[in-house]
């Protein structure tokens, strides 16, 4: 397709801790790297996106301008919950499209230190107090563990319950090999916070932290940056051989939201909008569930993981437990899912996740991949899923112009 | 403010809008008067068929367990582990609530376990007003 947006350049830092480092400092660096990556100066770039969650109100983009150059260009602060890198992506390539732009720098950051459980800040209320109805629900008081939990590890755990209700083979055995496998997947990444491999075994004596997540079956809470320099395939065809050779191809990119259903207001819907943004990626790219030679997807929690297999079409419908069983989603399997180590082991400061699973993607499908490369790789699908909800899926292809 | 005092009872407020605190505690929802989607909240149009009218309903007191998961670790000031699920009203609806009256263990809980609702004193705030919760129990063959 002629109007086709490709990645020129990509980085990332290694996901972690950086005590000290600002989220500036953090997209910055990570920025001039992808640009150095693309070959192009900050003066070429027409648009730039930064995906921030947590200081999202802190004008990064204009504060990363100050450090790599202020070059008057349209700049978005963009924050969409877990999507909030691939929505970045989204806002550049748009621009690309629209015709407004034919380079786009878009970078994801974050810094989240370690801030435990997401939304777990206990209200303590000094002083006196009398019980009044405030909120949409017309609740006297904080209702998280009186009416259930909608703190993030529960919800995706009650998520990978109802898909276990309703599938055989899917228990808690079949969570925790995707978990096992990821963490496996790490030690090859030497971008992932954590590399370590642990047993079947120790994942499932680590502390129980929302059945049937243990802790090793749980993201961390990091910081991290990843940036992506896109071009349009016009501007692409001009560009010297060695830029067009690593180029890759986005050939879907998707965003969508969750459409009612019945239990969506108890519970955030993770599956319908995830099979309805596959299914659009695939409709738009012409490539299918079984051309994918590696997935990224968001294993926030390893149930999160195991709705997805079904949710993107790799597994038959009901099928994902015999599929982790099979070892399909393995590294050498038939669909190696998150070979990075995933958000489970790489890590997940919230801005940048989007766009290092789109950084992941390209280094494989540039066969640049070093250890953990899969060999050959030319179709890679990126997801990612924020809650309330939102959806993103990239696929990207190896191509020439 | 919605208090309720009766004889000896201490005032009553419901913990939630949605729960009525009649001689028999109730779910009480806003249902879409054209497409019948029930809501807890207030709505302004319909979000499945974007109707603009509703209507309240009474949703069922008996149901059955959906999903559920076993809270270990929380910054809530709760006791732990509980068990929180979503449980598929009979008449419809589903909605999310801890699960009372089992133990909090996996072997103790199923997927389709028939369950009631009941409701318990959450808090009691200076005035002397009791913060009336909801939660679900098993009944019939289920109970343990």
């Amino acid at each position: 397709m002629s109007d086709a947006v490709w990645v020129l350049g990509a980085a990332m830092t290694r996901f972690g801790r950086y005590p000290e480092k600002d989220v500036v400092d953090l997209g910055s660096e990570t920025a001039l790297q992808a640009l150095d990556d693309a070959d192009v100066r900050m003066s070429d770039i027409n648009v730039l996106a930064v995906g921030n969650a947590y200081e999202a109100m802190g004008n990064n983009a204009q504060r990363i301008q100050k450090q790599i150059g202020q070059t008057g260009i349209p700049a978005y602060n963009v924050v969409n919950a877990c999507a909030t890198g691939a929505t970045a992506v989204r806002t550049a390539l748009l621009a690309i499209k629209a015709g407004e732009a034919d380079l786009g720098l878009v970078i994801g950051a974050e810094r989240m230190g370690k801030m435990g459980l997401l939304g777990g800040s206990g209200k303590a209320q000094p002083g006196p107090k009398t019980y009044r109805a405030t909120g949409r629900f017309g609740s006297v008081m904080g209702v998280e563990g009186v009416l259930g939990t909608s703190l993030m590890p529960g919800v995706f755990a009650q998520a990978g319950m109802e898909y276990a209700a309703r599938n055989d083979g899917v228990g808690f055995e079949q969570f925790v090999k995707v978990a096992e496998k990821n963490h496996a997947h790490s030690v090859l990444n030497p971008l992932a916070q954590y590399r370590k491999r642990f047993s079947i075994e120790e994942i499932k004596r680590d502390e129980m932290i929302s059945f049937p997540n243990t802790k090793l079956m749980c993201c961390p809470t990091g910081d991290g940056a990843a940036a992506l320099v896109l071009v349009s395939e016009r501007r692409l065809k001009t560009m010297d051989r060695t830029q067009r050779r690593r180029a890759v191809k986005i050939s879907a990119s998707v965003l969508t939201t969750d459409p009612w259903t019945e239990s969506g207001q108890s519970q955030p819907d993770i599956n319908t909008l995830t099979r309805n943004a596959a299914d659009q990626a695939y409709d738009v790219s012409g490539v299918g569930p079984g051309d994918l030679d590696l997935v990224e997807l968001h294993d926030c929690f390893a149930t999160a993981e195991l709705v997805h297999y079904d949710n993107l079409r790799l597994c038959e419908p009901g099928g994902a437990g015999e599929f982790i069983d099979s070892g399909a989603p393995r590294r050498g399997g038939r669909t190696p899912v998150n070979v990075s180590g995933g958000l489970l082991s790489k890590g997940h400061p919230i801005g940048a996740t989007g766009v290092a699973n789109l950084y992941e993607l390209t280094v494989h499908l540039r066969d640049e991949a070093g250890d953990r490369q899969i060999p050959g790789a030319r179709v890679g699908l990126a997801h990612v899923l924020g809650l309330g909800s939102v959806c993103s899926v990239h696929i990207l292809e190896r191509s020439s112009v | 403010m919605e208090t309720v005092t009766g004889g000896s009872l201490a005032a009553q407020i419901p913990i939630v809008s949605y729960l009525a605190l009649n001689e028999t505690p109730r779910l009480r929802a806003h249902e879409c008067a054209q497409c019948g989607a029930i809501y807890l909240d207030r709505r302004l149009a319909c979000a499945r068929c974007e109707a603009r009218h509703f209507r309240d309903r009474d949703l069922g007191s008996t149901g059955t367990v959906g999903s559920f998961t076993i809270v270990h670790r929380s910054p809530a000031r709760v006791t732990l582990p509980y068990v929180s699920a979503l449980v598929e009203l009979d008449g419809g609806g589903i909605v999310k609530a801890n699960l009372v009256g089992v133990d909090p263990t996996p072997e103790s809980i199923w997927l389709g376990m028939r369950v009631q609702l009941t409701t318990f004193t959450a808090g009691t705030d200076d005035e002397g007003t009791d913060a009336v919760a909801f939660a679900f129990e098993p009944i019939g063959d289920d109970l343990a």
